[in-house]
């Protein structure tokens, strides 16, 4: 009879040694990934991760989300190793290799924001707690882009902004969570303004028809400022409820006003409903103070100049970007996106694109989806190649600092996207700003949310 | 001076739609008793009318074009409107020119038509609910009715303009003694302005000087003595309803050049209609004329900047608080009858 010494718990003593010995580097390793990957609010603890895509599904501004939204579809194919590619193969970092990202498959939920505030709200905060999104992006609105903002800061999730375009986004309601790619009300105004200018004179009188919100608002103080700054006077700033279909009764006025050049600070239905009203008045075969009458409509958007039809033809204004751009990451941009769906991308969508984009970029250089480390790898972040040229995330208030362009409404349109001509490449330098500039004064960052 | 004058005018031209929606709503709540909720979309559905004739005769066939490039650098295809295939490019285009004209033959038929089924497919089983459950379903219609719409033609407006020869302005001024180009009036609001008077005109006269029309009014007045009388009166109120489905696509299909049609647009005039109809009296068609028109020039002037400047923010509540003071002074509104919207 033998006495074996190869018992249960020795082996079991002898197994946890030799295993401990091995494993030691990877435990190491672990011991960072876990303090990378929790103590934040949705850490993804399976293969995937989930992003939320707040867009507006229904109400007025539903065509601009479903734009949005293929935009975002696009992207989570890029990112999971799909289609071309897109502009992962021109976007100046090189770490997105297609494999999701921080190696998990990128999945998302959508919410329709209704383009409502108290909606986009509840619909983010859904998404949040029960979908589990690590990040909110989307949405075509200033009025919602602020309210969710204001969430995902309380909640510790990072909010991407999709089109938003007033100064408060990253002014008084800027937010440690939040960060704007689109470019705004002031750098519209500071690129437009030398070419209104050098179009039509530095003896005009403006009329201003404002859209009464946030974004009318910061609009119309910046092309007023930019454009006093130039020589030109302002006759009246008259403020449109967003409710009002029927622009004629404040269109009338501007007949006999004195002003020589009329200011739009509307979008969306308000654009082209303002628009189609000054058109009838004959605003524009008028002569007034001996001058031509001019419209100007500072933020143009394609979907928008459809519905105005032949009315945006010869009227200036500025896009955050165009799909006639020849740089190589729009290009990309455009093909991938045409041959997806067969008409090219708005600015909406290029936009919510991109964000998705440098989201994930910068979870794969901070190596962590806490949003503090997020945070930390946006902030002062510099890249190219994403169809705006060399840009940069200014740390200070998480506004993006690029290019503006200034386009035109086709004279000749050769097809039913060709509705806009870029006029200027006006550079960064011209529309940039100071952090404590007054259009943009109060309001804290403050410091980031993990949400933990 | 001019600025009121302008002012008048777009207080007509708004007056005008209002006075058609209203009259239309009034004709329904008359005859049948029903508070419908959906007679917004109905105008909404008559400037997608405009629409769709617009896209039909627009239907294209392409040809590629190796000379040109679309926007993914491939060969261009060209559309050619067919009717311009068919009649030449000169009368072709004309054709597609005066969809918006057009388009009140193409509606006629396709409006009465929704009425027809709107009335026999839903409504008729509310005459005897309580007007809440009216105006919930009826509510429910015009959202499933907006939506559908979205659907097929998107959220955004579609431009659908007049013809090119309304286009521009009508130096109305110089006919009252101003200099030229002080008072000038967009030409198709004021074919708008004179449309809407000749549907109310037709409406009144169809009511007043036909047989048919004796039987409805007196059906307005009395339903059960008529009924008594052995006259269907049912089957002439639900002839009615099509009507006013009509009056209201009509009135959508010439708006349709003044501000791009989207699918929201029947919401928009909606609750103002309600109020004109109340300010009006319930049931009393001149009545539903006259507030609408009423209502619509106090809107303009109240928007104007000098009274702005004295009232902040009157243009939103003007109509509101002219209801308000009208149903104070005037419990039944303007020329409501007696025993209407009472029991």
């Amino acid at each position: 009879m033998s006495k074996s010494n190869f018992t249960r718990r020795g082996l079991l003593k002898t197994s946890a040694m030799a295993g401990g010995a091995l494993a030691a580097p990877t435990l190491f390793d672990g011991s960072v990934w876990a303090d990378a990957h929790s103590g934040y609010l949705n850490a993804p603890t399976g293969s995937t991760v989930t992003l939320g895509f707040n867009v507006p599904q229904s109400g007025p501004y539903a065509d601009e989300g479903a734009d949005e939204l293929r935009a975002y579809e696009l992207a989570v194919e890029h990112l999971n190793g799909g289609g071309d590619g897109g502009m992962m193969s021109t976007f100046s970092s090189k770490v997105l290799q297609g494999n999701g990202i921080l190696g998990k498959k990128v999945e998302f939920v959508t919410g329709d924001t209704q383009t409502k505030s108290d909606a986009a709200r509840a619909s983010a905060k859904s998404m949040i707690e029960k979908d589990g999104a690590v990040m909110i992006t989307g949405g075509s609105s200033s009025g919602v882009a602020v309210a969710v903002q204001g969430l995902c800061q309380e909640a510790g999730v990072i909010f991407m902004a999709g089109l938003t375009h007033s100064n408060d986004t990253t002014g008084k309601d800027k937010k440690a969570n939040g960060f704007r790619h689109f470019f705004n009300g002031y750098m519209s105004a500071a690129a437009l303004a030398p070419v209104l200018n050098a179009r039509y004179g530095s003896d005009r009188v403006a009329y201003h028809l404002t859209a009464d919100y946030t974004w009318g608002w910061t609009q119309q103080e910046s092309i007023q400022a930019a454009t006093e700054a130039m020589g030109w006077k302002t006759a009246n700033n008259v403020l449109t409820p967003l409710a009002t279909t029927d622009f004629s009764s404040y269109v009338a006025p501007v007949l006999n006003s004195g002003a020589d050049v009329l200011v739009l600070n509307h979008y969306g239905g308000n654009m082209v409903n303002s628009l189609t009203s000054a058109v009838q008045f004959g605003l524009r075969e008028k002569q007034v103070n001996g001058k031509d009458f001019e419209i100007v409509v500072p933020l143009y958007s394609r979907l928008m100049a459809k519905g105005a039809g032949e009315n945006v033809k010869g009227i200036f204004g500025s896009t955050n970007w165009h799909w006639s751009l020849t740089d190589e990451g729009s290009k990309a941009f455009v093909k991938s996106f045409g041959e997806k769906y067969g008409f090219p991308p708005s600015q909406a969508a290029h936009t919510c694109y991109v964000q998705t984009m440098l989201y994930a970029d910068a979870c794969e250089r901070a190596g962590t989806f806490n949003p503090c480390g997020v945070v930390e790898a946006l902030e002062g972040f510099t890249f190219d190649g994403l169809g705006n040229g060399p840009t940069e995330y200014r740390a200070e208030d998480h506004q993006c600092f690029k290019d503006v362009l200034v386009v035109k409404g086709k004279d000749n349109p050769t097809s039913e996207f060709d509705l806009l001509e870029i006029v200027e490449i006006t550079p960064r330098a011209q529309v940039e700003y100071a952090v404590d500039h007054p259009m943009f004064a109060g309001g804290e960052l403050g410091s980031c949310n993990p949400g933990a | 001076m001019d600025v009121i004058i302008l002012q008048l005018l777009n207080g007509l031209d708004k007056g005008s739609a209002y006075a058609l929606i209203a009259l239309g709503l009034t004709l329904i709540f008359g005859t049948l008793g029903v508070v419908n909720f959906a007679h917004g979309a109905l105008f909404m559905l008559g400037a997608f009318c405009a629409v769709t004739l617009q896209k039909i005769l627009s239907l294209s066939f392409e040809t590629v074009d190796p000379t040109k490039t679309d926007f993914l650098g491939n060969p261009a295809k060209i559309k050619t409107p067919y009717v311009e295939s068919w009649f030449g490019p000169e009368l072709g285009s004309s054709i597609i020119d005066w969809s918006v004209p057009l388009a009140i033959l193409f509606a006629i038929p396709i409006m009465i038509g929704v009425g027809f089924v709107m009335e026999r497919g839903l409504i008729k089983h509310f005459y005897k609910r309580p007007h809440a459950d009216q105006i919930l379903v009826t509510f429910g219609l015009a959202i499933v009715i907006q939506e559908v719409i979205k659907q097929f033609y998107g959220a955004n407006p579609i431009p659908t303009p007049a013809p090119d020869m309304f286009k521009g302005s009508f130096d109305f001024g110089t006919l009252l003694g101003f200099d030229p180009n002080v008072v000038i009036y967009p030409y198709w609001r004021l074919v708008y302005f004179f449309f809407a008077a000749l549907i109310i005109a037709a409406v009144f006269g169809f009511l007043q000087f036909t047989t048919f029309g004796m039987v409805v009014r007196a059906g307005m007045a009395d339903r059960e003595t008529v009924g008594l009388l052995g006259i269907n009166i049912d089957k002439r109120f639900t002839i009615m309803f099509g009507i006013a489905a009509a009056v209201a696509g009509l009135a959508g299909v010439m708006y349709a050049p003044i501000n791009s049609p989207n699918y929201h647009m029947g919401m928009d005039f909606l609750v103002l209609s309600f109020v004109v109809v109340v300010v009006g009296g319930m049931g009393s068609l001149p009545g539903a004329v006259l507030a609408g028109f009423l209502l619509g020039i106090l809107e303009s002037f109240s928007s104007m900047n000098e009274i702005k400047q004295i009232l902040p923010g009157i243009d939103q509540i003007i109509i509101y608080l002219v209801a308000i003071i009208i149903l104070l002074v005037r419990p039944r509104g303007l020329m409501g009858r007696k025993g209407v919207m009472e029991d």
